[in-house]
């Protein structure tokens, strides 16, 4: 009942993905190689923006925006990063990748909290804590960081068997895992959000914290709580970066924590419905990059660079017409 | 009826800063019984329920639940006790459906997972065992405001309570769901729940309670059998001075009609044609009530006249003139107009009292000259108006969100009537405000009158229509279906009009 809110919630997502789906099924008759290597980047790119718009959702889903998210990526990242490189000569290459993840995780899951004591405490304007997150990352990641030095490479887990199908293997069953976090991720909190007492909660408390309040809900833990779960998966979102990076690189989010932020709104603030935004984001990244890559026009490559943030302004004055945000998101709570 | 003690205060006292809110108030309620508490906007009623309730914590004084001593550490601890309260702003989340909104906080869980039919069907249980008619599933903003707070009541019952606590809740209701809202806290209390009943209407105190309780300026002033009472002696130990609750006024001398209003069609926001071919006059130096169940087109009509919401067909005229869809040029017609939604329509919350008083004449002399503002004659001005008008306020400064209801609305009141006006427009002039107030507003009302200004009062209080209109109109779906005599007419002959029969 509730996804089917979430397919009537989502219409312009579902008419996208259908018609990339018929032109990567009529393309796949053309030049099978190519379109199995979009169809696989597609989901490759959208797993970030998967785990940042959910982070977005989250927040917002309980009455705090949040435009730090490219920050907590970035933090995510570059913690990530030199947890797995400082520890790999003495843990080992996977035990390292753990421990980087661990890294990442918690840092920016500190940040999240670091955003929720600004929103509650000092009754900062959010815009501002955010943006406060976005150019700290910035600049310590910069300052911090030291060329040349190497991480283990994530693997990939192929799905043995399901790999193997035409298309949708490559596309669905052959990925670092940290891809298969994000989907199984926005399922998860699908289900959390919607069929648990602490998604209720959250929602009572992005929309009325006042309501919630007067019924015994502890407004502010809940707060504190979910943004910095929602920051971890800000984490998980940097460090899914390295996945395909394999290296730090300085600003390496590149924008993708707002674009998060355009997935979360043309996703209507619903779990799946940011999956498939994300979706539909990593199509036209996986695209361009495809088209840069192959230099099959010719057409600047900014050119092609450009496309995502085009689309995003484009969701952003379009679907933002219509969309309604939590109504508390954004606002402080006063208790009286 | 009543059995023994639930609830005992002794001595209870807060202070906010630079105001003594509550001052050593007692207060006793028995199992079964209605409590009404009783008092002006200010009294401090809020503030002794969300005591007792655990939203503020006593400076002094002792609470005793049951017989034993309680301190609420928030409202969580006075749920879980058997108390409930019902706000006055209503406390729900437009966008969850009527169970989810019942159950949150104490939500049904069956291995891990919140179990929404078993919250929907806890809910349809309690509501046929209370004859509180509502769907489960429907979400609670699409609801009108009569059945959300059903489903604030149904939150209380569902979380067992054994008192429950209502802060003014009919300020927001029709007269039939007033009406209907006192049954049910009746059923209530013969079920044994102790219930305390904020407000400051009389006629309802006087309705439904056993006892009452009244406060002034923070102090309890005393407690009443209902039985023993009257609105005189109760209106007295409010104000403390007696109060004429009968408006007093003059024969009207009516001149030649001011406005006149011929077959007016007007749109709602969503494009629905909700006032359709109503015709009136209002002649200079007359009042005309017009009567009505709100969401008859009233409110359309008055938006429509003071020029704010266009005119579909037909027209609508001052002194010859007829209006168009541009506000200043209506007001500068000497049309008057208080609004019935004060906080959006008539004030800016965030300006202070000085600025919402020049809120339409800032641009004139001598408020601005060459296009800069005179604040010296703005705040002149204010202090004028602030003492003419009787608004309670620390200074002109204040922002006037922080003002009380009442004062709110002697402010708009100022504004409107402190001018030389040809027609009045008020409507819901006394809506949520104070006994003290409404006297006010009510001889305002009635000095335009007599300085030979047309008034159009639109009014859902029938007492209010009565006391002050020398003619009456019933509005009904979007026509004027009776012009009445109120000399000659009763209340029962005018709601059978507003119902659409007669
Ligand atoms: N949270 C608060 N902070 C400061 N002053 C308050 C607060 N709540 C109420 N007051 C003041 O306490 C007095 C009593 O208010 P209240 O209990 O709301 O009155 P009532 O409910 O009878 O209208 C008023 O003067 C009001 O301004
Ligand atoms: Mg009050």
């Amino acid at each position: 009942m509730t996804l089917t809110k979430t397919l009537k919630g989502n219409t312009a997502t579902i008419v996208g993905l259908i018609a990339v789906a018929v032109a990567l099924s009529a393309s796949y008759l053309w030049d099978d190689t190519q379109t199995t290597a979009v169809a696989a980047r597609t989901v490759r790119e959208a797993a970030p923006l998967i785990l940042a718009g959910l982070c977005g959702l989250v927040g917002e889903r309980s009455g705090i925006i949040n435009i730090g998210i490219e920050g907590q990526m970035l933090l995510g990242a570059f913690c990530g990063f030199m947890a797995a490189s400082y520890t790999t000569n003495a843990l080992g290459s996977t035990v390292s990748l753990l421990a980087g993840v661990a890294g990442g995780v918690a840092v920016a899951s500190a940040a999240g909290w670091f955003l929720a004591w600004t929103a509650i405490r000092l009754r900062m304007d959010q815009i501002i804590a955010g943006t406060v997150i976005n150019i700290f990352a910035i600049g310590a990641t910069s300052f911090f960081f030291v060329q040349g030095r190497t991480m283990p490479t994530v693997p990939n887990w192929p799905v043995p068997g399901l790999r193997d199908v035409p298309l949708l293997g490559r596309m669905l069953f052959d990925h670092g895992p940290l891809t298969y976090v994000a989907m199984l991720a926005a399922v998860l909190i699908h289900i959390a959000l919607f069929h648990t007492r602490w998604g209720l909660r959250t929602r009572a408390v992005g929309e009325h914290p006042g309501a919630a309040d007067t019924v015994g809900v502890n407004v502010f833990r809940l707060r504190y709580l979910n943004l910095a779960a929602a920051g971890a998966l800000a984490g998980l979102a940097g460090f899914a970066l390295l996945q395909s990076a394999s290296a730090f690189n300085r600003g390496m989010s590149n924008g993708k924590g707002f674009i998060a932020l355009a997935v979360m709104i043309f996703g209507r603030w619903r779990p799946m419905g940011v999956f498939g935004a994300a979706l539909l984001f990593g199509f036209f990244n996986a695209l361009q990059a495809q088209l840069q890559f192959k230099q099959a026009l010719d057409v600047p490559p900014q050119f092609f660079g450009m496309i995502p943030f085009v689309l995003t302004i484009a969701v952003l004055a379009l679907a933002g017409l219509s969309a309604r945000p939590p109504a508390a998101s954004g606002q402080p709570y006063d208790p009286d | 009826m009543a059995g023994d003690v639930l609830l005992e205060a002794r001595g209870l006292t807060k202070r906010f800063p630079g105001v003594l809110a509550n001052d050593s108030v007692d207060l006793l309620l028995h199992r079964g019984e209605i409590l009404g508490l009783l008092g002006e906007n200010g009294a401090g009623k809020s503030t002794l329920v969300k005591m007792l309730f655990g939203i503020h914590q006593p400076d002094e004084g002792d609470i005793y639940f049951k017989g034993q001593a309680v301190t609420n550490d928030g409202p969580g601890e006075a749920i879980a006790r058997g108390m409930s309260m019902v706000h006055q702003h209503f406390q729900l989340v437009p966008p969850l459906t009527v169970a989810e909104n019942i159950v949150l906080g104490n939500e049904p869980i069956s291995r891990g997972f919140f179990n929404k039919r078993a919250a929907e069907k806890r809910v349809r249980e309690i509501s046929e065992q209370y004859g509180l008619t509502v769907e489960p599933t429907d979400v609670v903003g699409d609801l009108p405001v009569g059945i959300q707070q059903r489903v604030e009541i149904l939150k209380a019952l569902y979380r067992g309570a054994e008192m429950l606590i209502l802060d003014e809740p009919t300020a927001v209701l029709t007269p039939q769901e007033t009406d209907e809202l006192l049954v049910i806290l009746r059923q209530l209390a013969a079920d044994g729940v102790g219930i305390i009943f904020i407000t400051h209407k009389l006629r309802e105190v006087l309705a439904v309670t056993d006892r009452v309780t009244v406060l002034r300026q923070g102090k309890g002033v005393g407690t009443a059998e209902t039985a023993n009472s009257t609105s005189a002696s109760l209106a007295e130990l409010m104000v403390g001075r007696s109060v004429v609750l009968r408006v007093e006024k003059d024969e009207a001398a009516p001149a030649e009609p001011v406005l006149i209003v011929n077959d007016l069609h007007v749109r709602d926001d969503r494009r629905q044609l909700v006032v359709e071919g109503a015709t009136l006059q209002v002649r200079a130096g007359e009042i005309l009530g017009v009567a009505g169940v709100e969401g008859n087109g009233q409110r359309e009509l008055v938006e429509a006249i003071t020029g704010i919401r266009p005119i579909d067909t037909g027209s609508a005229v001052v002194d010859g003139t007829p209006v168009g869809s541009k506000p200043r040029a209506v007001r500068e017609l000497g049309v008057a107009y208080i609004p019935e939604d004060r906080e959006k329509d008539g004030l800016v919350g965030g300006y202070s009292i000085a600025d919402n008083l020049v809120l339409a004449t800032y641009y004139e002399e001598p408020f601005a000259s060459r296009g800069v503002r005179d604040f010296d004659a703005v705040a002149q001005q204010a202090e004028e108006l602030v003492e003419q008008f009787d608004v309670r306020t620390p200074s002109i400064n204040t922002p006037v969100q922080s003002l009380s209801g009442g004062n709110k609305q002697k402010v708009i009141v100022a504004r409107e009537l402190s001018k030389e006006n040809r027609l009045v427009v008020a409507s819901q002039p006394t809506r949520g405000v104070d006994v003290g107030s409404i006297e006010f507003i009510h001889n305002q009302l009635i000095t335009a009158r007599d300085a030979g200004a047309a008034v159009l009062l639109v009014s859902a209080e029938l007492d209010e229509i009565f006391g002050l209109a020398d003619r009456i109109a019933v509005i009904y779906e979007g026509r004027i279906v009776a012009e009445l005599d109120p000399t000659t007419t009763t209340r029962e002959e005018v709601g059978l009009f507003m119902a659409g029969g007669g």
